[in-house]
């Protein structure tokens, strides 16, 4: 049976009473989510001058990550499909206002009230089709649509994600540009199958300045960006895909593409986890005109 | 529940056009203390919709929030009213109870202090 709790049981079943003690009680994922919650707070950029916000805690659970908002200091309402996660809050007596609701129906907020959002590790539930009735294409425009009006112009939404695979983030993506959020992909720890860590940073208006998206966080601190300029396979980089930054031009020279062309973009692909023929003497290998 | 997560929720069942403000139907209602924020209080007001706001805090047996949406200014100078604003805001809970849809009159029941606003299929 696969490993992901997404393909086992919908979520207000997977989590289930002795679940949601399970989850709640491991240090390490506590541990874990903390630093998750952390993260995600650091790139929603709140102005750095001591005033609690009013945020959205989106698939909050038992309040591992609202407890984080909470040491920062801020208000905060969270969301959650599973009875259970939300009755394991209770007993922890979490700041946070809780709501039973499911994400992927919209969230019922007023226009341009909520200061800012996160949601750590729950958003990919919503491209499982978990009832007949479930269409996740439009789960996520629901769910994206809402986020997009409930938020202050200029606020920022910031989603750690699990995507099963790249078509999974890119769909995800996909919903959050068409609600008409800018923003992109933040990774941190790129190359590290455990520590690597998927955030979508969004932000509520029109492109500009203040939507670029921030670097991600590599072993070496360094960062640099997921198009072809992106650099040393060797180094533990971070990437960044960024859609309201004009695409780079392919620099193609006058013999087209070369042998080392397509060897890096093979590579690239690679890197993604994409299958890839491997590199043999026939690899883009000239063809005869009359082939 | 307290007042300020009632004053920004609104039924989205599909085809309601106005689900705001929910009616607030009061079982029982607790009290929790919390420490004051002025910083908070000045940010959250320009987003509280006021008549909805007075209107809850009665419903929730609280009678000291005038019906008129107060100046801003007294955001600054009065800690009377910034005391009186915090407690209704933030330190009343609705424990029991529900919040009903203005447009539809459906019920989302509040159990232990959490409304439960998930939607039928049809309401979707
Ligand atoms: C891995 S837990 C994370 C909980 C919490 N954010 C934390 O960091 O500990 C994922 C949560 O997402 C919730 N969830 C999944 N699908 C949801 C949906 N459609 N609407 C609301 N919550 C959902 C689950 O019930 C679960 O509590």
């Amino acid at each position: 049976m696969s490993s992901r709790p997404e393909l086992q049981a919908p979520p207000e079943i997977f989590y289930d009473d002795s679940e949601a003690r399970k989850y709640t009680s491991s240090s390490r994922i506590a541990e874990i989510q903390a630093k998750l919650s952390e993260r995600a707070l650091e790139l929603l950029a709140l102005p750095d001058d001591g005033v609690p916000r009013l945020l959205l805690d989106i698939g909050c659970g038992s309040g591992l990550s609202g407890e984080t908002i909470t040491e920062n200091g801020h208000q905060w309402i969270g969301l959650d499909i599973s009875p259970s996660m939300l009755n394991v809050a209770l007993q922890n007596e979490v700041e946070g206002d809780l709501l039973l609701g499911d994400m992927g129906q919209g969230l019922g907020l007023r226009p341009g009230v909520i200061d800012g959002a996160i949601s750590i590790s729950a958003v990919q539930w919503l491209c499982n089709a978990d009832k007949s009735s479930h269409e996740p294409r439009l789960r996520l425009k629901a769910f994206f649509g809402s986020l997009y009006r409930c938020l202050a112009r200029g606020a920022r939404a910031v989603l750690q994600v699990y995507p099963e695979n790249l078509a999974q983030r890119e769909l995800i993506l996909s919903y959050a540009m068409r609600a008409g959020f800018a923003g992109g992909v933040v990774v941190d720890f790129p190359h590290s199958t455990k520590r690597r860590k998927e955030y979508l940073v969004l932000t509520c208006g029109p492109p500009s300045l203040s939507t670029a998206v921030p670097g991600g966080k590599g072993e070496d601190g360094e960062s640099c960006s997921d198009d072809e300029s992106s650099g040393d396979e060797e180094n533990q980089t971070v990437s960044i895909s960024d859609r309201h930054r004009p695409r780079k031009k392919q620099k193609i020279n006058k013999k087209g593409k070369d042998r080392g062309w397509v060897l890096k973009k093979k590579e690239q692909m690679r890197r993604k986890g994409n299958v890839v023929p491997p590199d043999t003497k026939y690899t883009a290998r000239k063809r005869k005109a009359r082939f | 529940m307290r007042l300020l997560t009632h004053n920004m929720l609104s039924c989205n069942i599909k085809g309601v056009t106005n689900g705001f403000p929910l009616r607030i139907e009061a079982e029982k209602v607790v009290e929790k203390q919390l420490e004051i924020n002025h910083d908070f209080l000045r940010n959250i007001f320009p987003k509280i919709d006021w008549k909805a706001f007075s209107d809850a805090s009665r419903i929730m047996g609280y009678h000291e929030l005038p019906e008129e949406p107060p100046e801003p200014s007294v955001l600054e100078s009065d800690a009377e009213f910034l005391g009186k604003f915090h407690h209704a805001l933030l330190e009343l809970h609705l424990e029991e109870g529900a919040l009903i849809c203005p447009e539809t009159g459906r019920k989302f029941p509040v159990s232990k202090g959490i409304p439960n606003m998930l939607l039928l299929e049809d309401e979707v």
